[in-house]
C-alpha cells in the first residue's frame, strides 16, 4: 500500500470511528441534506456539527456544494463500498479455509 | 458449499460465518486440536501454514509462520482463551517476530469457534472481531489475505486431487 493511500485509510477510518459522524453518513447517503438540516438533528452545536462534515468530507466520505447561503452534502457511495469490501477479503481467507477443511474431511470418507 | 451463512458489521468489525460439515463434532475438535491437520486447512495453498507449538487448552500459547511463494515468511500467535471440548474454543490471533514474540503495535483479533451436532454433521460458527477499523486494515495491510482470491481459484484443483 502507498504512502498515500495508508493516509486516505487513516482518514476513513478516523472518520468512521465516530457515532455521529456515521450517522451524518447514513443521512446523507441516502439523499442530499443541508449543514443546517443536519445540525437541527443532533444535540450539539451547529459548529461541532460542521466539524463532523468536514471530517467526513476530509475522509473521501462526503462532498459539500453550495447553494446559495446553504452548504448541502451528500454522501460518497463507492468510499463507503471501500470499507465493505475490506471485509469482503477477510470473508474470503475464511472460505478458503472452510473449503479446506471440507476438502479434508472428504479426503477421509 | 459448506458455507450456509455470512453476517458482516461494519460498525462493530465483526465477521460471522456459519458453515457445515459432513463429520461429527469431535471429527472437527480434532482438527483444531492438531497442529498437523490444522496446518493443513489455516494457509491457502501459496501461503501454507505451519504449527510450532499448539495446544488447545486455556492459556496455551500456539504459534505458527506461514510461507509464502518466494520463502518469505510471516509468523503468527495465538493465545486460548477458552476451550469447552468439543463444542467451542476461543482465541486471540495475533503477528509475532521472527522469534515468535507479540508483534508489538500490531493488531490482534478475537476469535470464537463453536461447533453444534446435529444428525451427524456439524455446525461451526466462525466469529472474528477486530479492536479497529485500523486493526482489520493492517491486518489486510500484512498480506493475510495474500493468495485469499487465488486459493478460490484453486480450490476446484484440490478438491479434485482430495477426491482422486
Amino acid at each position: 500500500m502507498t504512502e498515500s493511500a495508508e493516509d486516505r485509510a487513516d482518514a476513513l477510518f478516523h472518520a468512521l470511528a465516530d457515532r455521529t459522524r456515521r450517522d451524518i453518513l447514513r443521512r446523507v447517503l441516502a439523499g442530499e441534506h443541508s449543514v443546517t438540516a443536519l445540525a437541527g438533528t443532533y444535540d450539539m452545536t451547529f459548529a461541532a456539527v460542521q466539524k463532523h462534515v468536514a471530517v467526513l468530507e476530509r475522509a473521501g466520505l462526503l462532498t459539500k456544494r453550495r447553494s446559495g447561503r446553504e452548504q448541502l452534502a451528500s454522501g460518497d457511495v463507492e468510499a463507503v463500498r471501500s470499507v465493505a469490501s475490506m471485509l469482503d477479503e477477510i470473508e474470503s481467507v475464511w472460505r478458503g479455509r472452510i473449503e479446506r477443511i471440507d476438502a479434508l474431511l472428504t479426503k477421509e470418507t | 458449499m459448506p458455507v450456509t451463512g455470512i453476517t458482516k458489521d461494519i460498525d462493530s468489525l465483526q465477521l460471522a460465518i456459519t458453515a457445515e460439515f459432513a463429520a461429527p463434532v469431535q471429527r472437527i475438535w480434532d482438527l483444531y486440536a492438531d497442529a498437523r491437520q490444522l496446518e493443513r486447512v489455516w494457509g491457502p495453498p501459496t501461503h501454507p501454514a505451519t504449527f510450532v507449538d499448539h495446544a488447545l487448552t486455556v492459556g496455551s500459547r500456539s504459534t505458527y509462520y506461514m510461507t509464502g511463494p518466494d520463502g518469505e515468511k510471516y509468523a503468527g500467535w495465538w493465545r486460548i482463551t477458552s476451550v469447552d471440548e468439543p463444542t467451542s474454543f476461543a482465541f486471540d490471533d495475533g503477528f509475532a517476530d521472527d522469534h515468535f514474540n507479540d508483534a508489538p503495535g500490531m493488531p490482534v483479533s478475537h476469535n470464537v469457534y463453536t461447533f453444534t451436532e446435529y444428525a451427524g454433521r456439524t455446525r461451526a460458527t466462525f466469529v472474528s472481531t477486530y479492536d479497529s477499523a485500523e486493526a482489520l486494515q493492517k491486518v489486510l495491510d500484512m498480506g493475510v489475505e495474500e493468495g485469499a482470491t487465488q486459493a478460490i481459484n484453486q480450490i476446484d484443483a484440490f478438491l479434485a486431487t482430495a477426491a482422486a
